[in-house]
């Protein structure tokens, strides 16, 4: 058996102290002062700063106290539902199967139905942990912003259950697309208050809300829905949305007897991806892909993938890929899916995309809208909109894979709230 | 004021003690770049030092500006409207600055700053003739590159205090700027008697702790507002009323002038 060669950047390394050797992504993250390698931090005027401090400190706390996780534990089984089924696509697969490039290929697709979860997706497992952090600091009213109105939802939901005043903040073009959402955050007691400054869509729910935190920062809490933000909120959303990824490995264990060889997640602010890949992140045989919004085209202001199209750059409080011109204006970004309909995306993500630790790629309109169908033709569950991104692409992924080979998609949510927006994309009439 | 040479940090230095020499206040007065359409900016500038401005902010169209109210937000959504460029700002400074005596100061976000570079866009302010720069959504943690690289071109470097912000933070805070220190008092907080108090206690603590001059800004919109914060700060900032007002007035640079002259008549002392 041959020596293995020398490693030939040997030479290169001694000579130029610039360069470093490829970093290896690592679940220890992020660092004290809230950096994914150089992604992350807090970018916020100062009237934030000690909110977030007392937020950091109080998730410290909690994150020691069993209480705090076995209150949580309570209200994820009985309220939320979990765990959540990881459901084998047998038509789906199927599909994939006999669309697949060569013979022995197709592999087996799995969905981790957090469309199950009450109120019908992921956004839930956050919502909670937050609102109970937020009755450990004393702070009685919440706000949030939401883009589908999935989160705005979520953060109802918790506040109804746990007794707190919640406002939502939603940009008037989603208010639009996602009615079904508005209805029922109003019949949970929320206050709903649409945005129409700006493109009217999630980035700008989101300014608002951070406005309205800046003058209320001492008897609110700020709910966000997403893996971006400022530190500590990037890690915090991660955290409770990581059960997703320990009940996809416990479940993948005992189904497939064996890891899944892949993982795919849509990624618009990311934290579905994040909640699911979390887990797997040191495991370093699974790929783990992410799919952003492709929208018409790979134009600016066609699109949401900042991870694939844009470049690292500051939003909304942390440094992370970002949709900017040159001179760092955030672009106008499309998606079909309110969801993904996004400029920026999660620090957390950013950094693994510079580890190499997980595949990012894109699904357009086109695509997505026809694995909406596609799944509800095949196995009878209509996702939302932003989930059928992953759809596609575990589809396509599944044919060039062997078929006895597994792939899990984190099957995010269920696609009700879409059913309109769908019927207009697809010409169905009622 | 006639001193043309001084410049950056110095020029800074020079209207706060120039003020001081004359138990004055100094005027701070805020506008957005290319605000409103169809003024130029360099008249503005020239009309806001004729009415008594020491200082004058300009704050850089942002597509995101979260920390700015409804006024300026919609100022700058509304020149960006226009497609104007950060390289127009910088170059309708540069071709006014020599007529000038004021400070000028950018505010401006760090996501257009670390878009242009970040200690490489400090650099470009100070070529195009700004003697110092806010970001106010870059708290003093994140700040340490962007103060090394002012201070490399002599600009000053200015932080924000906010009401929120403990005392031993405060004076960190005050320590790291250059120029001046940015003290938020909370908004929507109006009337004599109720502002001074709420900043001398604050303002007693940074003097005493040896802070730069202190700029205090909270919603000042009359003489009586700037009287009651210069008797124990050094310097008023006068934001949205003034962007209000020139997006209402049909002669934008009259009224800036106009307006600054009303509100100097506060910054006297004695």
């Amino acid at each position: 058996m041959a020596t293995p060669p020398p490693p030939t950047h040997a030479a290169t390394d001694a000579t130029s102290p610039e360069s470093e050797a490829p970093v290896r992504a690592t679940m220890a993250v992020p660092d004290a002062d809230g950096r994914f390698g150089q992604f992350g931090g807090r970018y916020v005027p100062e009237t934030l700063i000690a909110a977030l401090d007392q937020l950091a400190e109080v998730y410290q706390k909690a994150s020691n106290d069993e209480r705090f996780w076995d209150d949580l534990r309570q209200l994820e089984k009985h309220f939320t539902g979990r765990p959540t089924p990881l459901y084998r696509a047998e038509s789906l697969s199927r599909h994939a199967r006999k669309h697949a490039d060569k013979k022995n290929h197709g592999a087996t697709i799995w969905l981790k139905r957090e469309d199950l979860a009450h109120t019908g997706a992921h956004k839930i497992n956050n919502t909670l942990g937050q609102a109970l952090l937020a009755k450990r600091m004393g702070k009685k009213r919440i706000i949030a912003e939401t883009g589908a109105g999935q989160h705005g939802v979520a953060t109802a939901t918790a506040c109804a259950n746990l007794g707190l005043e919640c406002y939502v903040y939603m940009g008037a073009e989603d208010v639009r697309r996602q009615h079904l959402n508005v209805v029922r955050m109003k019949l949970l007691g929320a206050t709903v208050i649409p945005v129409e400054s700006g493109s009217k869509t999630l980035k700008d729910a989101t300014n608002e809300a951070m406005r309205d935190w800046m003058g209320s920062v001492e008897t609110t809490h700020y709910i966000l829905g997403s893996v971006v933000g400022p530190h500590p909120f990037p890690a915090i959303v991660r955290d409770f949305q990581s059960i997703i990824g320990r009940e996809t490995k416990a479940q993948s264990l005992r189904h497939m007897e064996a890891m899944p060889n892949a993982i795919v997640a849509c990624v618009g602010g990311g934290s579905n991806a994040a909640g699911i890949f979390f887990a797997f992140i040191e495991d370093h045989d699974v790929r783990l892909i992410g799919v952003e919004a492709g929208g018409r085209s790979s134009n600016a202001g066609d699109h949401a993938a900042p991870l694939t199209l844009g470049s690292p750059g500051v939003l909304h409080g942390s440094m992370s890929y970002v949709l900017q011109d040159a001179d760092g204006q955030t672009q106008n970004v499309h998606s079909c899916s309110a969801g993904l309909d996004y400029p920026g995306v999660g620090p957390e993500h950013s950094y693994w995309k510079d580890t190499a630790r997980v595949e990012y790629t894109v699904c357009t309109d086109d695509e997505a809208l026809a694995a909406f169908t596609l799944l509800a033709r095949t196995e009878g569950i209509i996702p939302a909109l932003e989930t059928a991104h992953a759809i596609h692409e575990a589809v396509r992924l599944a044919g060039e894979m062997p078929s006895d080979q597994h792939i899990v998609v984190n099957c995010s949510g269920r696609g009700d709230k879409d059913v309109d927006e769908a019927a207009r994309l697809l010409g169905i009439e009622s | 004021m006639s001193d043309q040479g001084a410049s950056g940090v110095d020029r800074l230095d020079r209207v706060f003690a120039e003020a001081r020499e004359v138990n004055r206040g100094v005027l701070m007065p805020f506008v957005v770049g290319g605000h409103p359409a169809g003024t130029s900016l360099p008249d503005l500038l020239r009309a806001l030092e004729r009415g008594g401005a020491g200082v004058v902010e300009i704050g850089f169209p942002f597509s995101d500006p979260v920390a700015d109210g409804g006024v300026i937000a919609a100022a700058m959504h509304e020149v960006l409207q226009t497609g104007r460029t950060v390289e127009q700002l910088l170059s309708e400074v540069r071709s006014v600055r020599s007529e000038l005596s004021i400070g000028i100061v950018a505010m401006v976000s760090v996501s257009l700053v670390e878009k242009l570079g970040g200690a490489a866009f400090v650099r470009t302010l100070a070529d195009a003739g700004f003697d110092g720069v806010i970001v106010p959504d870059m708290p003093l943690e994140e700040s340490a590159r962007y103060r090394e690289a002012a201070s490399r071109v002599g600009l000053g470097f200015t932080l924000l205090i906010a009401p929120t912000s403990q005392p031993s933070r405060a004076i960190e805070i005050a320590k790291a700027s250059t120029g001046f220190v940015y003290l938020m008092a909370r908004t929507g907080i109006t009337g004599e008697q109720t502002q001074a108090p709420l900043i001398s206690k604050p303002v007693a603590g940074l003097r005493e702790a040896g802070s730069p001059p202190i700029a205090v800004g909270f919603g000042i919109s009359s003489p009586e507002h700037v009287r009651a914060v210069v008797a124990v700060a050094d310097a008023a900032i006068v934001g949205s009323a003034l962007v209000r007002r020139l997006a209402d007035s049909t002669s934008p640079a009259a009224e800036a002038e106009a307006f600054c002259r009303a509100l100097a008549a506060g910054l006297d002392r004695s």
